[in-house]
C-alpha cells in the first residue's frame, strides 16, 4: 500500500505542475498564481515516509523549475525543508484535524516561496520584487491553506476507491451463543 | 526524531541539489527539456480539449453573425490594401531618397508566428514559452511581438520550444526613445509583480518633455531590438536621484497577460 500512496503522490505533484502551467485563471483574477507543491508536500509528510518525502522533494521541484524560468533545482530545497519540519514534528500534530491541515498548508504556502526566494537572491538571480510581492504571498499561502485538506480528502477517496476494504472480525461467538431450550 | 538513514538521504538530497545548481548551462537546458518533455501529452490532450471547444463554439454561432463579420472583414481588407499600397509607395520614396543620401537601406522584418503554449508557473518572473524552436531558426536574443506591440526577446531555445521573457521582468530591458520633439531616450526595465501592463522607462534625461499619451518606440540602441517597434504610452513620470533623472511609467501596448499568438522575428 505505501507504494501505491507514493505514486498517488507523486502523480498528484506531476499533475498540479501541469495544472499551474497551463490554467492562469487565479493569476488573471488575483494577481498571483496558487503553488500546490506545499500541500502535496504537507500530506506527504504527514501520511509518508521519509523516503517519499526525498522523492516528492526531488521530483516535484525539478518538474516544477523545468517549466519555469528558475534555475534547474532551486525548487528542491524549500519544498524539501518543508517536508523535514513537518515530517520532524509530525507525532506532535493533529493531522486528521482540518484546522491542523489548513494551518500547516498556510505555513507551507508562505514558507516555500520565501524560501525560493531567498536562495535565488542568494544565486545572484534577483527576481522580481516588490510590494505586490507580499499579497502574493498571501494570496499563495491561502491557496495552499485550502489546497491541503482538498489533498487529504482526495488521497482519503483514492485510498477508499483502490484498495481493498478491511475486513472487520465481528463480535459473534459461537461458544457464547445462547441456547434456548424448553 | 531523525535515524541515521534520515540523515543519510537528507545529505543525499542537500548534494544532489547542489549538484544540479552548479551544472553548466548547456547541460542544464538539456535536463529542462527532457524534464519538460514529460509534459507533452498534457499540453496535447489540454489543447485537443481546447480546439473541440472551440470547433462546438463555431458550429452553435448563428449564420448571420458570420456574415456580418465577413463583411466587416472584408471592408477591414479593402482599407488595409489601400493602406498598403500608400506604405509601399512611401517606402519605394524612402528607398530612393536613402539611395540618394548614401545611407544603408533598411532591412525588411522577417517574422514567424507561433503559439504561446504554456506561462510560467512561478510569480516572480515573466517569461512564456512558444512553440518554435532551434528547428525553425529562433535564435537567443530574437524580438517578439505582437500586432499591438512589443513583447519581449527569446531567451533560452531548445529544439521545438523557445523560452520569451517578456517586457517587465527583471532580465528584460529595451532601449527606447518617446516620440517628443526632444526626442528622449531611457530604458524600459522591470516593473511591479502586479502590474503586468505598466513598466518604468528609467535613464531619462532630467529635462526630458515627457506627457501623458506620447508614444514608446524602441529606439535600436543595444543592439537586439531593431528601432520603431511600438512599446506603448505614457502614462506618467517623476523625478529621481534628486532631480538627476526622470522614470516615466509605460502603459504598453501589447497585453502581455491574455498572448495567445506571437510573432518571432528572424535574422534577414
Amino acid at each position: 500500500m505505501n507504494w501505491l500512496n507514493t505514486l498517488f503522490i507523486l502523480v498528484a505533484a506531476f499533475l498540479a505542475v501541469f495544472w499551474e502551467t497551463a490554467f492562469q485563471g487565479v493569476r488573471h483574477v488575483l494577481g498571483a498564481q496558487v503553488d500546490l507543491l506545499p500541500a502535496i508536500m504537507v500530506y506527504a509528510a504527514l501520511s509518508s515516509g521519509f523516503s517519499t518525502v526525498c522523492l516528492v522533494a526531488f521530483f516535484a521541484g525539478l518538474c516544477f523549475d523545468s517549466l519555469s524560468a528558475n534555475p534547474l533545482g532551486i525548487s528542491i530545497l524549500p519544498l524539501f525543508a518543508v517536508g523535514l519540519a513537518v515530517y520532524f514534528w509530525r507525532d506532535l500534530i493533529l493531522r486528521d484535524q482540518s484546522f491542523a491541515q489548513m494551518v500547516l498548508g498556510f505555513g507551507a504556502g508562505i514558507a516555500c516561496p520565501v524560501l525560493s526566494l531567498l536562495l535565488l537572491l542568494t544565486t545572484g538571480r534577483p527576481p522580481q520584487l516588490g510590494w505586490g510581492t507580499v499579497w502574493q504571498l498571501i494570496i499563495m499561502s491561502l491557496g495552499s491553506a485550502i489546497a491541503t485538506p482538498a489533498f487529504f480528502l482526495l488521497f482519503e477517496w483514492l485510498h477508499k476507491s483502490l484498495s481493498h476494504a478491511p475486513v472487520f472480525e465481528t463480535s459473534f461467538r459461537p461458544d457464547r451463543e445462547i441456547r434456548r431450550g424448553r | 526524531m531523525l535515524k541515521r538513514p534520515h540523515y543519510i538521504a537528507l545529505g543525499l538530497i542537500v548534494f544532489l541539489t547542489l549538484v544540479i545548481l552548479n551544472l553548466p548551462g548547456k547541460t542544464t537546458a538539456r535536463m529542462k527539456l527532457g524534464l519538460g518533455s514529460l509534459f507533452v501529452p498534457l499540453f496535447g490532450l489540454a489543447n485537443s480539449v481546447e480546439q473541440a471547444g472551440a470547433k462546438t463554439g463555431n458550429a452553435i454561432l448563428p449564420r448571420s453573425e458570420l456574415i456580418s463579420q465577413k463583411d466587416a472583414l472584408e471592408r477591414q481588407n479593402q482599407e488595409l490594401r489601400l493602406q498598403l499600397m500608400q506604405a509601399e509607395g512611401m517606402a519605394r520614396e524612402n528607398e530612393r531618397l536613402r539611395r540618394l543620401l548614401g545611407w544603408q537601406p533598411n532591412k525588411a522584418w522577417k517574422l514567424k508566428p507561433s503559439h504561446v503554449v504554456l506561462a510560467e508557473p512561478s510569480n516572480w518572473w515573466r517569461t512564456v514559452q512558444i512553440d518554435l524552436g532551434s528547428r525553425d531558426g529562433v535564435k537567443i536574443n530574437s524580438p517578439v511581438l505582437t500586432t499591438d506591440g512589443l513583447v519581449g526577446r527569446i531567451s533560452s531555445v531548445s529544439l521545438t520550444r523557445s523560452q520569451v521573457v517578456l517586457l517587465g521582468d527583471p532580465n528584460c530591458k529595451v532601449a527606447a526613445r518617446v516620440e517628443n520633439p526632444t526626442r528622449d531616450t531611457g530604458v524600459i526595465g522591470g516593473s511591479g509583480p502586479l502590474e503586468s501592463g505598466i513598466c518604468e522607462m528609467a535613464y531619462l534625461s532630467r529635462t526630458a518633455d515627457l506627457k501623458p499619451g506620447q508614444n514608446v518606440w524602441t529606439s535600436g540602441l543595444g543592439g537586439i531590438f531593431p528601432k520603431d517597434i511600438l512599446i506603448g504610452k505614457v502614462l506618467d513620470s517623476r523625478s529621481e536621484d534628486y532631480g538627476m533623472s526622470t522614470v516615466a511609467r509605460v502603459k504598453l501596448a501589447a497585453n502581455l497577460s491574455a498572448l495567445d499568438e506571437v510573432w518571432v522575428m528572424m535574422e534577414p
